[in-house]
Protein backbone atom coordinates (compact mmCIF):
# COMPACT_ATOMS: atom_id res chain seq x y z
CA UNK A 1 0.00 0.00 0.00
CA UNK A 2 2.81 2.03 0.78
CA UNK A 3 4.36 3.98 -2.76
CA UNK A 4 2.21 2.81 -4.64
CA UNK A 5 -0.49 5.20 -5.63
CA UNK A 6 1.19 7.58 -7.64
CA UNK A 7 -0.65 10.77 -6.58
CA UNK A 8 2.69 12.59 -6.80
CA UNK A 9 6.26 12.29 -8.30
CA UNK A 10 7.45 11.91 -4.49
CA UNK A 11 5.53 8.77 -4.17
CA UNK A 12 6.50 7.14 -7.06
CA UNK A 13 6.92 3.67 -6.12
CA UNK A 14 10.09 3.55 -8.04
CA UNK A 15 13.35 5.62 -8.84
CA UNK A 16 13.23 7.89 -11.94
CA UNK A 17 15.31 5.93 -14.77
CA UNK A 18 18.04 7.72 -14.21
CA UNK A 19 18.20 7.09 -10.59
CA UNK A 20 17.50 3.50 -11.12
CA UNK A 21 21.05 2.35 -11.07
CA UNK A 22 23.93 2.35 -8.97
CA UNK A 23 24.84 5.54 -8.68
CA UNK A 24 26.97 5.68 -5.72
CA UNK A 25 28.03 9.19 -6.39
CA UNK A 26 30.67 9.39 -3.77
CA UNK A 27 31.95 12.60 -2.70
CA UNK A 28 34.23 12.85 0.70
CA UNK A 29 33.01 12.82 4.03
CA UNK A 30 34.88 15.15 5.74
CA UNK A 31 37.34 13.47 7.80
CA UNK A 32 36.36 9.56 7.16
CA UNK A 33 38.34 6.83 6.67
CA UNK A 34 38.60 5.42 2.80
CA UNK A 35 35.79 2.81 2.50
CA UNK A 36 34.35 3.44 6.07
CA UNK A 37 31.66 4.98 4.11
CA UNK A 38 29.87 3.06 2.02
CA UNK A 39 27.18 4.17 -0.35
CA UNK A 40 27.37 1.60 -2.75
CA UNK A 41 23.42 0.90 -2.55
CA UNK A 42 21.36 -1.27 -5.07
CA UNK A 43 18.01 0.73 -4.74
CA UNK A 44 18.17 3.78 -2.75
CA UNK A 45 15.03 6.09 -2.03
CA UNK A 46 16.48 8.71 -0.19
CA UNK A 47 20.22 10.35 -1.37
CA UNK A 48 21.97 12.89 0.91
CA UNK A 49 24.59 14.71 -1.31
CA UNK A 50 27.28 17.11 0.47
CA UNK A 51 24.80 17.87 3.31
CA UNK A 52 25.75 20.82 5.81
CA UNK A 53 23.79 22.50 8.13
CA UNK A 54 23.99 25.84 10.19
CA UNK A 55 22.00 26.85 13.27
CA UNK A 56 22.61 30.68 12.56
CA UNK A 57 26.25 30.96 12.30
CA UNK A 58 27.03 27.71 13.95
CA UNK A 59 27.66 24.73 11.95
CA UNK A 60 26.31 21.42 13.48
CA UNK A 61 26.43 19.16 10.06
CA UNK A 62 29.26 19.51 7.86
CA UNK A 63 29.32 17.54 4.35
CA UNK A 64 27.41 14.36 4.72
CA UNK A 65 27.14 12.16 1.79
CA UNK A 66 25.00 8.80 2.53
CA UNK A 67 22.30 7.06 0.11
CA UNK A 68 19.37 5.48 2.30
CA UNK A 69 18.38 1.89 1.52
CA UNK A 70 14.74 1.38 0.37
CA UNK A 71 12.78 -0.66 2.48
CA UNK A 72 15.61 -1.21 4.92
CA UNK A 73 16.08 0.26 8.56
CA UNK A 74 19.15 2.47 8.64
CA UNK A 75 20.53 3.65 12.04
CA UNK A 76 21.82 6.71 12.72
CA UNK A 77 24.65 6.55 15.76
CA UNK A 78 26.83 9.12 17.90
CA UNK A 79 26.99 10.93 21.24
CA UNK A 80 24.72 13.59 22.24
CA UNK A 81 25.47 16.35 19.81
CA UNK A 82 27.23 14.48 16.69
CA UNK A 83 24.11 15.70 14.69
CA UNK A 84 21.98 12.52 14.14
CA UNK A 85 19.31 13.63 14.81
CA UNK A 86 19.67 17.37 13.16
CA UNK A 87 20.38 15.20 10.02
CA UNK A 88 17.44 13.18 10.52
CA UNK A 89 15.31 16.09 10.89
CA UNK A 90 16.64 17.76 6.91
CA UNK A 91 14.86 14.23 5.45
CA UNK A 92 11.57 15.57 6.04
CA UNK A 93 12.48 19.41 6.09
CA UNK A 94 11.56 19.53 9.92
CA UNK A 95 14.30 22.11 10.35
CA UNK A 96 12.45 24.63 8.60
CA UNK A 97 10.99 24.99 11.21
CA UNK A 98 13.57 26.55 13.48
CA UNK A 99 14.56 29.96 13.03
CA UNK A 100 17.64 30.88 11.43
CA UNK A 101 18.87 27.15 10.12
CA UNK A 102 20.89 26.94 6.78
CA UNK A 103 20.54 23.97 4.76
CA UNK A 104 23.69 23.63 1.72
CA UNK A 105 23.76 20.13 -0.28
CA UNK A 106 20.59 18.08 -1.61
CA UNK A 107 18.83 15.85 -0.51
CA UNK A 108 16.09 13.64 -2.84
CA UNK A 109 13.79 11.43 -2.48
CA UNK A 110 12.79 8.53 -5.45
CA UNK A 111 15.30 11.18 -7.32
CA UNK A 112 13.44 14.03 -6.36
CA UNK A 113 15.00 17.67 -4.42
CA UNK A 114 13.21 17.74 -1.43
CA UNK A 115 14.69 20.56 -0.40
CA UNK A 116 14.30 22.62 -3.73
CA UNK A 117 12.10 25.67 -2.85
CA UNK A 118 9.25 24.99 -5.34
CA UNK A 119 8.60 21.94 -2.68
CA UNK A 120 6.10 22.38 0.08
CA UNK A 121 7.33 21.17 2.86
CA UNK A 122 4.24 19.58 4.08
CA UNK A 123 4.37 17.88 1.09
CA UNK A 124 7.68 16.27 1.84
CA UNK A 125 6.43 15.55 5.38
CA UNK A 126 3.11 13.74 3.81
CA UNK A 127 5.61 10.99 2.25
CA UNK A 128 8.13 11.09 4.79
CA UNK A 129 6.25 11.02 8.37
CA UNK A 130 8.04 10.98 11.38
CA UNK A 131 7.80 8.93 15.22
CA UNK A 132 9.69 11.63 18.40
CA UNK A 133 11.22 10.19 21.80
CA UNK A 134 8.31 10.89 23.35
CA UNK A 135 5.01 9.24 22.27
CA UNK A 136 2.47 12.62 21.53
CA UNK A 137 -1.27 11.33 20.61
CA UNK A 138 -3.57 13.85 20.01
CA UNK A 139 -6.12 14.75 22.95
CA UNK A 140 -8.49 12.52 20.94
CA UNK A 141 -9.82 9.19 20.15
CA UNK A 142 -7.69 5.92 18.98
CA UNK A 143 -9.77 5.83 15.48
CA UNK A 144 -9.39 10.10 14.63
CA UNK A 145 -5.95 9.96 16.21
CA UNK A 146 -5.31 7.29 13.32
CA UNK A 147 -7.74 9.19 10.81
CA UNK A 148 -6.96 12.52 11.57
CA UNK A 149 -3.67 12.93 9.26
CA UNK A 150 -5.73 10.98 6.45
CA UNK A 151 -8.54 13.19 6.47
CA UNK A 152 -6.75 17.17 6.44
CA UNK A 153 -4.97 15.24 3.42
CA UNK A 154 -8.41 15.19 2.22
CA UNK A 155 -8.71 11.11 1.97
CA UNK A 156 -11.51 9.91 0.04
CA UNK A 157 -11.64 6.04 0.59
CA UNK A 158 -13.13 3.73 3.00
CA UNK A 159 -11.84 5.71 6.40
CA UNK A 160 -12.67 2.87 8.56
CA UNK A 161 -10.59 0.40 6.72
CA UNK A 162 -7.51 2.71 6.78
CA UNK A 163 -7.93 3.47 10.09
CA UNK A 164 -7.92 -0.49 10.52
CA UNK A 165 -4.78 -1.18 7.99
CA UNK A 166 -2.37 1.45 10.06
CA UNK A 167 -3.57 0.26 13.36
CA UNK A 168 -2.94 -3.35 12.12
CA UNK A 169 0.24 -2.30 10.51
CA UNK A 170 1.77 -0.68 13.60
CA UNK A 171 0.42 -4.44 15.53
CA UNK A 172 -2.24 -2.30 17.49
CA UNK A 173 -5.15 -3.37 16.10
CA UNK A 174 -6.15 -6.59 18.61
CA UNK A 175 -5.40 -4.35 21.49
CA UNK A 176 -7.56 -1.20 20.64
CA UNK A 177 -10.57 -2.67 18.14
CA UNK A 178 -13.11 -2.53 20.74
CA UNK A 179 -12.15 0.57 22.42
CA UNK A 180 -11.23 3.01 19.35
CA UNK A 181 -13.55 5.63 20.35
CA UNK A 182 -11.52 5.73 24.03
CA UNK A 183 -8.59 8.56 24.18
CA UNK A 184 -5.07 7.60 22.62
CA UNK A 185 -3.98 9.18 25.88
CA UNK A 186 -5.37 6.58 28.03
CA UNK A 187 -3.47 3.42 26.44
CA UNK A 188 -0.01 2.87 27.98
CA UNK A 189 2.92 4.40 26.66
CA UNK A 190 4.03 1.44 24.35
CA UNK A 191 0.82 1.90 22.81
CA UNK A 192 1.03 5.07 22.49
CA UNK A 193 4.26 4.98 20.51
CA UNK A 194 2.32 2.34 18.25
CA UNK A 195 -0.76 4.42 17.92
CA UNK A 196 1.62 7.52 16.78
CA UNK A 197 3.08 4.70 14.49
CA UNK A 198 -0.53 3.96 13.12
CA UNK A 199 -0.99 7.67 12.76
CA UNK A 200 2.32 7.81 10.67
CA UNK A 201 1.28 5.11 8.60
CA UNK A 202 -1.99 6.50 7.74
CA UNK A 203 -1.26 8.72 5.19
CA UNK A 204 0.73 6.35 3.29
CA UNK A 205 4.44 7.31 3.41
CA UNK A 206 7.29 6.16 1.80
CA UNK A 207 9.36 7.07 4.61
CA UNK A 208 9.28 6.52 8.70
CA UNK A 209 11.57 8.02 10.59
CA UNK A 210 12.07 7.47 14.05
CA UNK A 211 13.95 10.01 16.88
CA UNK A 212 14.96 7.75 19.41
CA UNK A 213 11.28 5.96 19.46
CA UNK A 214 11.79 3.44 22.67
CA UNK A 215 13.98 5.88 24.80
CA UNK A 216 10.82 6.09 26.97
CA UNK A 217 9.60 2.65 26.63
CA UNK A 218 9.99 0.13 29.10
CA UNK A 219 11.86 -3.32 27.92
CA UNK A 220 8.81 -5.33 26.67
CA UNK A 221 7.49 -2.11 25.04
CA UNK A 222 10.88 -1.12 23.50
CA UNK A 223 10.83 -5.06 22.02
CA UNK A 224 7.62 -4.85 20.27
CA UNK A 225 8.52 -1.87 18.56
CA UNK A 226 11.62 -2.88 17.37
CA UNK A 227 9.54 -6.47 16.55
CA UNK A 228 7.34 -3.96 14.49
CA UNK A 229 10.21 -2.02 12.77
CA UNK A 230 11.53 -5.11 10.97
CA UNK A 231 7.56 -5.77 10.19
CA UNK A 232 7.30 -2.46 8.77
CA UNK A 233 10.52 -2.39 6.66
CA UNK A 234 8.78 -4.98 4.34
CA UNK A 235 6.44 -1.96 3.11
CA UNK A 236 7.99 1.00 4.07
CA UNK A 237 11.71 2.54 4.60
CA UNK A 238 12.97 3.33 8.20
CA UNK A 239 15.43 5.81 9.54
CA UNK A 240 15.93 5.64 13.40
CA UNK A 241 18.19 8.04 15.67
CA UNK A 242 19.03 5.64 18.44
CA UNK A 243 21.77 6.16 21.58
CA UNK A 244 21.21 2.36 22.06
CA UNK A 245 23.69 0.75 20.14
CA UNK A 246 22.10 -2.77 21.06
CA UNK A 247 18.91 -1.40 19.36
CA UNK A 248 20.85 -0.21 16.22
CA UNK A 249 22.60 -3.52 16.05
CA UNK A 250 19.33 -5.70 16.77
CA UNK A 251 16.98 -3.33 14.05
CA UNK A 252 18.57 -2.16 11.33
CA UNK A 253 20.44 -3.61 7.98
CA UNK A 254 22.95 -0.26 7.49
CA UNK A 255 24.31 1.88 10.42
CA UNK A 256 26.01 5.48 10.28
CA UNK A 257 28.18 6.46 13.29
CA UNK A 258 28.41 10.64 13.47
CA UNK A 259 30.50 12.30 15.50
CA UNK A 260 31.37 16.29 16.16
CA UNK A 261 35.01 17.19 17.21
CA UNK A 262 36.14 19.45 19.38
CA UNK A 263 34.29 22.60 17.14
CA UNK A 264 31.69 20.41 17.83
CA UNK A 265 30.38 20.00 13.80
CA UNK A 266 28.75 17.33 13.16
CA UNK A 267 30.16 14.65 10.25
CA UNK A 268 29.67 11.07 9.17
CA UNK A 269 32.05 8.74 10.04
CA UNK A 270 31.35 5.47 8.73
CA UNK A 271 28.26 3.88 7.02
CA UNK A 272 28.38 0.31 6.26
CA UNK A 273 26.33 -2.91 6.89
CA UNK A 274 25.32 -3.11 10.08
CA UNK A 275 26.94 -6.37 10.69
CA UNK A 276 30.52 -5.27 9.73
CA UNK A 277 29.92 -1.71 11.37
CA UNK A 278 29.73 -3.70 14.69
CA UNK A 279 31.70 -6.96 14.27
CA UNK A 280 34.78 -4.86 12.33
CA UNK A 281 34.01 -1.00 11.83
CA UNK A 282 37.20 0.27 9.55
CA UNK A 283 37.40 3.82 11.40
CA UNK A 284 39.50 3.79 14.68
CA UNK A 285 36.60 6.34 16.25
CA UNK A 286 33.18 4.26 15.34
CA UNK A 287 35.87 1.34 17.16
CA UNK A 288 36.46 3.09 20.47
CA UNK A 289 32.88 4.69 20.50
CA UNK A 290 30.61 1.40 20.25
CA UNK A 291 33.44 -0.47 22.34
CA UNK A 292 32.70 2.56 24.77
CA UNK A 293 36.70 3.62 24.74
CA UNK A 294 35.15 6.93 24.73
CA UNK A 295 32.31 8.83 24.95
CA UNK B 1 31.22 7.38 30.01
CA UNK B 2 34.22 5.29 28.97
CA UNK B 3 33.29 1.56 30.04
CA UNK B 4 36.36 1.24 32.56
CA UNK B 5 34.86 -1.42 35.04
CA UNK B 6 34.39 -3.36 31.55
CA UNK B 7 37.42 -3.12 30.18
CA UNK B 8 39.20 -4.12 33.10
CA UNK B 9 37.05 -7.33 32.89
CA UNK B 10 38.21 -8.09 29.58
CA UNK B 11 42.47 -7.36 31.13
CA UNK B 12 41.35 -9.89 33.72
CA UNK B 13 40.25 -12.47 30.55
CA UNK B 14 43.36 -11.85 28.42
CA UNK B 15 45.57 -12.37 31.98
CA UNK B 16 43.68 -15.34 32.79
CA UNK B 17 44.16 -17.21 29.59
CA UNK B 18 48.17 -16.01 29.61
CA UNK B 19 48.26 -18.39 32.98
CA UNK B 20 46.55 -21.20 31.95
CA UNK B 21 48.88 -21.25 29.03
CA UNK B 22 51.83 -21.23 31.27
CA UNK B 23 50.10 -24.00 33.29
CA UNK B 24 49.86 -26.05 30.05
CA UNK B 25 52.73 -24.63 28.24
CA UNK B 26 54.88 -26.50 32.00
CA UNK B 27 53.15 -29.80 31.18
CA UNK B 28 54.13 -30.35 27.74
CA UNK B 29 57.28 -29.65 29.21
CA UNK B 30 57.47 -31.81 31.67
CA UNK B 31 55.72 -34.28 29.70
CA UNK B 32 58.45 -35.19 27.52
CA UNK B 33 60.84 -34.81 30.44
CA UNK B 34 59.43 -37.98 32.25
CA UNK B 35 58.69 -39.60 28.91
CA UNK B 36 62.64 -39.36 28.66
CA UNK B 37 63.01 -39.93 32.50
CA UNK B 38 60.72 -42.96 32.11
CA UNK B 39 59.74 -41.51 35.24
CA UNK B 40 56.64 -43.26 36.58
CA UNK B 41 55.13 -40.65 39.17
CA UNK B 42 56.06 -37.78 37.54
CA UNK B 43 53.76 -38.53 34.79
CA UNK B 44 50.64 -39.59 36.82
CA UNK B 45 51.50 -35.95 38.34
CA UNK B 46 50.99 -34.67 35.10
CA UNK B 47 47.40 -36.84 34.31
CA UNK B 48 46.46 -35.95 37.97
CA UNK B 49 46.98 -31.92 37.43
CA UNK B 50 45.36 -31.49 34.15
CA UNK B 51 41.57 -31.85 35.87
CA UNK B 52 42.94 -28.20 37.21
CA UNK B 53 43.44 -26.95 33.90
CA UNK B 54 40.43 -28.18 32.67
CA UNK B 55 38.62 -26.52 35.52
CA UNK B 56 40.45 -22.87 34.93
CA UNK B 57 39.45 -23.40 30.93
CA UNK B 58 35.51 -23.97 31.87
CA UNK B 59 35.32 -20.88 34.32
CA UNK B 60 37.40 -18.82 32.09
CA UNK B 61 34.68 -19.82 29.56
CA UNK B 62 32.10 -19.01 32.02
CA UNK B 63 33.47 -15.69 32.77
CA UNK B 64 33.35 -14.86 28.60
CA UNK B 65 29.79 -15.89 28.56
CA UNK B 66 28.81 -13.64 31.67
CA UNK B 67 30.75 -10.68 30.11
CA UNK B 68 29.17 -11.37 26.60
CA UNK B 69 25.56 -11.34 28.44
CA UNK B 70 26.32 -8.49 30.44
CA UNK B 71 27.97 -6.18 28.26
CA UNK B 72 27.02 -6.88 25.08
CA UNK B 73 30.49 -6.32 23.60
CA UNK B 74 30.77 -5.45 20.11
CA UNK B 75 34.04 -4.71 17.38
CA UNK B 76 36.96 -6.18 18.63
CA UNK B 77 35.98 -6.54 22.21
CA UNK B 78 33.34 -8.85 20.91
CA UNK B 79 35.92 -10.73 18.68
CA UNK B 80 38.72 -11.03 21.27
CA UNK B 81 35.99 -12.95 23.54
CA UNK B 82 34.74 -15.16 20.63
CA UNK B 83 38.17 -15.61 19.85
CA UNK B 84 39.11 -16.36 23.48
CA UNK B 85 36.64 -18.72 24.20
CA UNK B 86 38.45 -20.75 21.25
CA UNK B 87 41.79 -20.16 21.90
CA UNK B 88 41.13 -21.66 25.80
CA UNK B 89 39.82 -24.99 24.28
CA UNK B 90 43.01 -25.13 22.16
CA UNK B 91 45.45 -24.38 24.99
CA UNK B 92 43.15 -27.06 27.26
CA UNK B 93 43.77 -29.84 24.72
CA UNK B 94 47.33 -28.98 24.17
CA UNK B 95 47.34 -30.01 27.85
CA UNK B 96 45.47 -32.89 26.77
CA UNK B 97 48.27 -33.63 24.10
CA UNK B 98 50.78 -33.21 27.29
CA UNK B 99 48.61 -35.75 29.43
CA UNK B 100 48.31 -38.40 26.11
CA UNK B 101 52.13 -38.76 26.55
CA UNK B 102 52.23 -38.73 30.15
CA UNK B 103 50.16 -41.90 29.84
CA UNK B 104 51.85 -43.14 26.78
CA UNK B 105 54.76 -43.40 29.63
CA UNK B 106 52.74 -44.99 31.82
CA UNK B 107 51.26 -47.38 29.66
CA UNK B 108 54.58 -48.70 28.77
CA UNK B 109 55.55 -49.28 31.85
CA UNK B 110 57.67 -51.65 33.19
CA UNK B 111 59.13 -51.00 29.74
CA UNK B 112 61.06 -47.85 28.92
CA UNK B 113 61.21 -46.07 26.27
CA UNK B 114 63.66 -46.26 23.26
CA UNK B 115 67.03 -44.96 23.11
CA UNK B 116 67.65 -42.49 21.32
CA UNK B 117 64.32 -40.89 21.17
CA UNK B 118 65.06 -40.15 17.54
CA UNK B 119 63.98 -36.10 16.78
CA UNK B 120 61.01 -36.43 19.65
CA UNK B 121 63.33 -33.75 21.55
CA UNK B 122 63.70 -31.73 18.79
CA UNK B 123 60.18 -31.83 18.03
CA UNK B 124 59.21 -31.24 21.71
CA UNK B 125 61.75 -27.90 21.61
CA UNK B 126 59.69 -27.06 18.03
CA UNK B 127 56.35 -27.35 19.71
CA UNK B 128 57.08 -25.54 22.52
CA UNK B 129 58.39 -22.41 20.79
CA UNK B 130 55.44 -22.33 18.42
CA UNK B 131 53.64 -22.34 21.50
CA UNK B 132 55.10 -19.35 22.95
CA UNK B 133 55.03 -17.51 19.69
CA UNK B 134 51.36 -17.92 19.58
CA UNK B 135 50.59 -16.86 23.30
CA UNK B 136 52.98 -13.69 22.43
CA UNK B 137 50.79 -13.08 19.41
CA UNK B 138 47.99 -13.68 21.41
CA UNK B 139 49.24 -11.48 24.48
CA UNK B 140 50.50 -8.47 22.11
CA UNK B 141 48.25 -8.67 18.77
CA UNK B 142 50.94 -9.37 16.93
CA UNK B 143 49.56 -10.41 13.19
CA UNK B 144 52.46 -11.02 11.45
CA UNK B 145 53.85 -13.23 15.28
CA UNK B 146 50.56 -15.43 13.90
CA UNK B 147 51.36 -15.44 10.96
CA UNK B 148 54.82 -17.03 11.29
CA UNK B 149 53.82 -19.50 13.62
CA UNK B 150 51.34 -20.67 10.89
CA UNK B 151 54.01 -21.10 8.74
CA UNK B 152 56.30 -22.61 10.80
CA UNK B 153 54.25 -25.82 11.34
CA UNK B 154 55.79 -27.45 8.81
CA UNK B 155 59.39 -27.63 10.24
CA UNK B 156 56.90 -29.54 13.10
CA UNK B 157 55.68 -31.63 10.93
CA UNK B 158 58.83 -32.45 8.80
CA UNK B 159 60.37 -33.89 12.39
CA UNK B 160 57.10 -36.12 12.64
CA UNK B 161 58.95 -37.66 9.58
CA UNK B 162 61.88 -38.06 10.24
CA UNK B 163 61.23 -39.81 13.50
CA UNK B 164 58.49 -41.68 11.62
CA UNK B 165 61.44 -42.53 9.43
CA UNK B 166 63.49 -43.31 12.32
CA UNK B 167 60.55 -45.75 13.85
CA UNK B 168 60.27 -47.77 10.96
CA UNK B 169 64.44 -48.35 10.78
CA UNK B 170 64.35 -49.33 14.18
CA UNK B 171 62.14 -52.02 13.70
CA UNK B 172 63.02 -53.41 10.37
CA UNK B 173 66.15 -53.63 12.23
CA UNK B 174 65.08 -55.56 15.52
CA UNK B 175 61.77 -57.05 15.97
CA UNK B 176 62.46 -56.66 19.87
CA UNK B 177 61.75 -52.68 19.82
CA UNK B 178 58.61 -52.29 17.51
CA UNK B 179 56.10 -51.99 21.00
CA UNK B 180 58.22 -49.51 22.28
CA UNK B 181 58.87 -47.50 19.16
CA UNK B 182 54.80 -47.72 18.40
CA UNK B 183 54.68 -45.60 21.71
CA UNK B 184 57.35 -43.03 20.78
CA UNK B 185 55.36 -42.83 17.48
CA UNK B 186 52.20 -41.76 19.47
CA UNK B 187 54.51 -39.47 21.53
CA UNK B 188 55.89 -37.84 18.38
CA UNK B 189 51.95 -37.66 17.21
CA UNK B 190 50.64 -35.42 19.86
CA UNK B 191 53.67 -33.07 19.65
CA UNK B 192 52.64 -33.10 15.98
CA UNK B 193 48.90 -31.70 17.09
CA UNK B 194 50.30 -29.49 19.38
CA UNK B 195 51.94 -27.44 16.40
CA UNK B 196 47.95 -27.80 14.94
CA UNK B 197 46.12 -26.22 18.17
CA UNK B 198 49.14 -23.06 18.34
CA UNK B 199 48.30 -22.78 14.13
CA UNK B 200 44.17 -22.28 14.96
CA UNK B 201 45.25 -19.93 18.11
CA UNK B 202 47.22 -17.78 15.72
CA UNK B 203 44.29 -18.09 13.15
CA UNK B 204 41.99 -16.63 15.84
CA UNK B 205 44.42 -13.67 16.84
CA UNK B 206 44.60 -12.81 13.60
CA UNK B 207 40.59 -12.74 13.08
CA UNK B 208 40.76 -10.55 16.36
CA UNK B 209 43.02 -7.96 15.00
CA UNK B 210 41.65 -8.11 11.84
CA UNK B 211 38.40 -9.49 11.24
CA UNK B 212 39.25 -12.06 8.76
CA UNK B 213 38.17 -15.63 9.60
CA UNK B 214 40.35 -17.65 7.34
CA UNK B 215 42.80 -21.20 7.88
CA UNK B 216 46.10 -20.73 7.07
CA UNK B 217 47.61 -22.13 3.81
CA UNK B 218 46.83 -25.84 4.31
CA UNK B 219 50.26 -27.91 4.94
CA UNK B 220 52.30 -29.47 2.67
CA UNK B 221 52.61 -32.31 4.65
Amino acid sequence: MAETDGKASLMSARPPAADAGRAPRLSPNAGAVADAVDNDIEDAIIDIQGLSLWYGKAKAVENVTMRVPRRQVTALIGPSGCGKSTLLRCLNRMNDLIPGVKVAGAVTLNGEDIMAPAIDPVEVRRHVGMVFQKPNPFPKSIYENVAFGARINGYQGNMDELVRFALERAALWDEVKDKLKQSGLALSGGQQQRLCIARAIAVQPAVVLMDEPCSALDPIATQRIEDLMRELAKEYTIVIVTHNMQQAARVSDRAAFMLAGDERIGRLVEYRHTEDLFTNPRDQRTEDYITGRFG
Amino acid sequence: MPREAYHRDLTAIQERVLALSARARRAVEESVLSFRAADLVWSHRIDVEDEQINEERLAIEERCIAIIAAQQPVAVDLRRLASTLFITSEIERIADHAVGIARINLMMAPETPPRPLSYLPSMADRALAMFDDAMRAFDTDDVSLARQVCQSDDDLDRLQDRVYTDVIEAMRADANVVERNTYLLWAAHNLERIGDRCTNICERVVYTVTGEMKDTDPSTF
